[in-house]
């Protein structure tokens, strides 16, 4: 049997006066995915994780969180939801072990775990040597993984993370990629991932949904959104030095072949056709023209192809 | 009400507040200049200074004259040297006590409430499963018991200051009266919540701790005045006066913990944020 949603979003709304940051959000959020939640600086994602845990109430529309009503049984929701705040919000004149005491107290976590519980993340986040020393002295990949570590103190069921990498180096960014991986692959973990990096979402979210001005413009998996924009696929190949002109020349044959450029100096060619089903075809076309082939590599639309193709598709 | 919660948020508060020079300066310095410093010259050396021409010390003559004949009659078996120190250290300096709960509460509240909007402490705090009453209540307990603590050692610190360094003069323990008691245990927590109370209204309309505290700063005005108006002779801070006093603080305390209570919504707090 399917488990039920974790997040159902109907019509959500959050007004500031004149301004609209969210815009009748219609959202649904599997439980066990990590649905990441992209969108630019001031396109509502903070202020959706708000909504959604029940710390902001909605002006129109209304939410069920893990089958709760967050403006209504928001202290006992939160009790399942777990948040990373965009800035880390830790106590800088507590110890790191202090930090995490009393939000474990502050979370209900029985007193007997505690303290197992507490060690238990300090070194998961590799804080355990530092962990009595005051957070003023922290780094800031330091402070973010204090934070994440506190984000999970209670075993949440669904974790928001609001840019959980958004200014940190790329090692800590590396260790933090790896942490919701592993949350979300053995922790089983619902992932609420705001972000406003195009590859952090293509590589960690199952499915993604692009938000402007409060509104969700795309949604479905990296993959799905990148395909269903008509982009086509782009192809590189490579091939012997002496034989790109006769690869220009069978590509140029080629009927649905759009865009094809060679590499300075290379013998290295870009092209793009319609479809994928186009390959193979293309492919037999160089073969019997005698081209040699060493390499021929499809490179998948990126997110930030299907960023820009929406801003494009809003303009013309 | 979630009261392991409650005390979490008193710990974290409190933990905060010990471990920051700006908030703990005032929380010592006030008491060991009010309870200690200021007592044990007037105690040591005030029947002297009253043979010094100028000196500022009150007229006992002029203090006899205005004090209610009920009272007068418990001190007829002092001499002047004896009333003086009676009048200034029992009388004068008892409203001068009530500073210590004012300004500890207010200055911790400053810190908690305030300190917390600079400190961007406050998000992950609001997304605890507490009630926005719970987070309420321990804010408030984390402002209110310091204030009582200090209190209570100011008292004690100020009784043995008091009966110590007048000793030459009394040949007794003149110290604490009836007076103090209801001063200490009954006017006092009052007057914290008052300072309290008007601290997080104040706290709510800033954003750093600097600022909550100077406006807060304002609270502390009436007693100055009531200091002044005490050795001024204009009036005796009597046992039925002092039992009233208190009724009439923990009122206006009352008032504005309400006030506070009702406008202290998560969201509301977060949207203004
Ligand atoms: N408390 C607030 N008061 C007024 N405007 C706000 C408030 N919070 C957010 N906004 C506005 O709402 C929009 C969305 O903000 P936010 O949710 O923080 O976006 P994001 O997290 O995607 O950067 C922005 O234009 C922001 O300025
Ligand atoms: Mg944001």
């Amino acid at each position: 049997m399917e488990k039920p949603p974790a997040i159902v979003a109907n019509g959500l709304t959050r007004r500031f006066g004149d301004l609209t940051a969210v815009d009748s959000l219609d959202l649904e959020v599997r439980a066990g995915e990590v649905l990441g939640f992209l969108g630019h600086n001031g396109a509502g994602k903070t202020t959706t994780v708000r909504l959604l845990n029940g710390v902001l109430t909605a002006t129109a529309g209304s939410a069920r969180v893990l089958g709760l009503d967050p403006a209504v049984d928001g202290a006992e929701l939160r009790r399942r939801t777990g948040v990373l705040t965009e800035t880390p919000s830790v106590d800088e004149r507590l110890t790191a072990s202090e930090n995490l005491n009393i939000y474990a107290e502050l979370y209900g976590v029985s007193e007997n775990t505690i303290h197992k519980r507490v060690a238990g993340l300090l070194d998961m986040f590799q804080l355990a040597d530092r962990a009595n020393d005051r957070v003023s002295g922290f780094s800031r990949g330091m402070k973010q993984r204090l934070a994440l570590a506190r984000a999970l103190l209670h075993q949440p069921e669904l974790l928001f993370l609001d840019e959980p990498t958004s200014g940190l180096d790329p090692v800590s960014t590396r260790q933090v990629h790896t942490l919701i991986r592993e949350l979300s692959r053995n922790g089983g973990h619902t992932v609420f991932l705001c972000t406003h990096n195009l590859e952090e979402a293509q590589r960690l979210c199952d499915r993604v949904a692009v938000l402007e001005q409060g509104r969700v413009v795309a949604l479905g998996t990296p993959t799905e959104l990148a395909h269903n924009l008509g982009q086509g696929v782009r192809l590189e190949l490579e091939t012997a030095p002496g034989s790109v002109a006769a690869a220009l020349e069978v590509l140029a044959a080629f009927r649905d072949a759009r865009d094809v450029s060679q590499t300075d100096g290379h013998p290295r060619l870009t092209l793009a056709l319609p479809v994928r089903d186009n390959i193979p075809q293309l492919v037999s076309n160089l073969v019997a023209a005698d081209v040699p082939l060493y390499r021929i590599t499809p490179q998948e639309p990126t997110l930030e192809d299907v960023y820009f193709a929406l801003h494009e598709n809003k303009e013309s | 009400m979630n009261w392991r919660a409650i005390k979490a948020i008193v710990r974290r508060d409190l933990l905060a507040v010990v471990r920051s020079k700006g908030v703990m300066l005032p929380l010592i310095l006030v008491p060991i200049v009010l309870m200690i410093i200021m007592p044990a010259a007037m105690g040591r050396f005030g029947p002297a200074m009253t043979e010094i021409p100028g000196a500022n010390v009150p007229d006992v003559a002029q203090l006899l004259e205005i004090m209610p004949e009920s009272m007068l009659a418990q001190y007829e078996r002092y001499n002047t040297d004896q009333l003086l120190i009676i009048f200034t250290l029992v009388y004068m300096f008892a409203p001068m006590f009530l500073i210590m709960p004012l300004m500890v509460a207010s200055v911790v509240a400053a810190d908690s409430f305030a300190g917390e909007k600079e400190r961007n402490t406050l998000e992950a705090l609001i997304y605890t499963p507490t009630t926005d009453l719970e987070l309420f209540t321990g804010k408030v307990l984390s402002a209110w018991v310091p204030a009582l603590l200090v209190s209570l050692v100011g008292f004690v610190l100020y009784g043995l200051t008091v009966n110590i360094s007048a000793w030459p003069t009394m040949q007794e323990i003149f110290f604490p009266n009836a007076t103090w008691l209801v001063l200490v245990f009954w006017v006092a927590p009052g007057a914290a919540g008052l300072g309290l109370g008007a601290t997080v209204l104040v706290s709510s309309r800033v954003n750093s701790f600097q600022e909550a505290n100077q406006i807060a700063g304002v609270v502390v005005l009436p007693i100055v005045i009531l200091v002044i108006a005490q050795a001024s002779g204009v009036m005796y801070l009597s046992l039925a006066l002092t039992v009233v006093l208190g009724i009439v603080i923990w009122l206006i305390a009352i008032a504005l913990l309400w006030v506070g209570v009702r406008t202290f919504r998560r969201s509301e707090i977060i949207a203004r944020h």
